[in-house]
């Protein structure tokens, strides 16, 4: 990357990259296929953490054992675009591309995940917090790549959930909503993160609306309070998929829907859940 | 800048429907034209060309992709195919067939991205629900069927594989 500088771009499954190049919003000097190095693709996991390399297809988390430990991966894994774009799209590059219509960024805020970068320099762990910084903009230096994402492996009485609406299957979500609970043994909410997908230019992180949750019993009073802090916490904008308004409450449904199928899952239930389209 | 600058040819090595061919080729070829217009392929559309309507759609090492938003480059050492692999000995694939006998196409346009993805769908599943045909295909767009027939030759097919 170094070699070739700042107009270069790395190129993991292609499929926002070669996008953004046909619509020239990107035109790089020289492309660097990161499919060429081996193993990449790892999904590994241990008592305590998950460790996906950047190039893990979604496809491949969505069928990995990861899917069926961590339902909230397995949502937004197997919800994104279609058959064909989870073959080829990879979590790395939907992080990368600091793209607002990717889901990864916004889900990967409900996991306090780490990311692993590598460059000249050597490596650094940034916090998803904070790595989108701007409109297809991230804390990735020009010449350094991202290679792992990590997070702990919520706890027992902990799950989550993924909900997003799109107008089809290919199309990018109108909006998207990840909630991930832990529940204490008497059923209150012992920690709780919100983050919205698709709802303004970077992933929100809907910290009011997890205030509103902590320590308290979930109730409609209470999930009414946190949806409409996360509503508010959206800065969606009007474009071909709606206006700010509808935006709003779009997001106000998949709000709740997210944090009543992740109480459920905390209980044992079964929750099929994932991007809705007509 | 980079129209000043010399393209360097790459060489890729590529099976497409059992038969392996080597070119070199501009590493900007997408795969749909590295098919079409370097092996004349051209029963994989264009349609969109922005991984939006999946008539490009082929499949790469077993699995659908939309070949327009690939690199013919990434698919080096790859194994790809297309609708012209269905058909085996001058016989038409039950997937074929079954467009055919339950009019699941019109103008046709959509119906190689439509084969290749249920393709697929049957060889990773072979008895699917109706719920699992339609996520199969959600990436693959119809503007003429309205797809309740496309979903009633895939069922056929099924079936009929199934039988034989």
């Amino acid at each position: 990357m170094r070699e070739y500088g700042d107009g270069a771009r790395a190129l993991a499954g292609g499929q926002t990259l070669l996008v953004l190049m046909k619509l020239r919003f990107d035109e790089p000097s020289d492309i660097i296929d990161l499919g060429s190095i081996p193993d990449m693709c790892y999904i590994d996991h241990d008592d305590d953490e998950v460790r996906i390399g950047a190039l893990a297809t979604h496809a491949a988390i969505a069928e990995s054992p990861l899917g069926e430990m961590i339902p909230i991966i397995k949502d937004c894994a197997n919800g994104i675009a279609d058959v064909q774009v989870r073959n080829r799209g990879t979590i790395g590059g939907s992080l990368a591309s600091g793209d607002p219509s990717c889901d990864w960024p916004a889900l990967l805020h409900t996991l306090d995940a780490e990311l692993l970068c590598e460059g000249p320099d050597g490596q650094r762990i940034l916090p998803i917090q904070g790595f989108v910084e701007d409109l297809y903009q991230t804390a990735l230096a020009p010449n350094e790549i991202l290679t792992e994402v990590r997070f702990k492996r919520p706890p027992i009485n902990s799950s989550g959930a993924y909900a997003g609406f799109k107008r089809c299957a290919p199309a990018y979500p109108t909006a998207t909503a990840g909630v991930q609970i832990t529940l204490t043994d008497n059923n209150l909410c012992q920690d709780v993160r919100i983050a919205l997908g698709s709802a303004g230019l970077t992933p929100i992180h809907a910290t009011d609306a997890e205030r509103v949750l902590r320590g308290k019993a979930l109730n409609a009073e209470t999930i009414e309070q946190a949806t409409e802090a996360a509503v508010n916490a959206a800065e969606p904008v009007e474009d071909m998929r709606g206006s700010e308004r509808f935006k709003r409450s779009v997001l106000a449904v998949l709000v709740k829907r997210a944090i009543d199928a992740a109480t459920r899952r905390c209980r044992g239930e079964k929750v099929e859940m994932s991007h809705e389209y007509y | 800048m980079s129209i000043t600058k010399a393209v360097e040819r790459i060489e890729v090595n590529i099976t497409v429907n059992g038969q392996d061919y080597q070119r070199v080729i501009e590493p900007r070829l997408l795969l749909v034209q590295f098919l079409r217009e370097e092996l004349r392929l051209t029963g994989t559309r264009i349609g969109c060309d922005t991984t939006y309507c999946g008539a490009c759609t082929v499949l790469l090492n077993g699995k659908p992709v939309k070949s327009c938003t690939v690199l013919a480059v990434q698919a080096d050492q790859s194994e790809i195919m297309t609708v012209e692999g269905l058909e085996q000995d001058d016989e038409l694939h039950p997937l074929q067939t079954a467009f055919s006998e339950h009019h699941g196409l019109q103008c046709g346009y959509c119906t190689p991205g439509m084969l290749m993805s249920s393709y697929a769908l049957l060889a990773a599943n072979p008895k699917p629900s109706q719920k699992e045909i339609r996520k199969a295909i959600a990436g693959n767009l119809c503007r003429c069927t309205g797809y309740h027939n496309i979903f009633i030759a895939i069922d056929a097919a099924a079936k009929k594989m199934q039988d034989s």
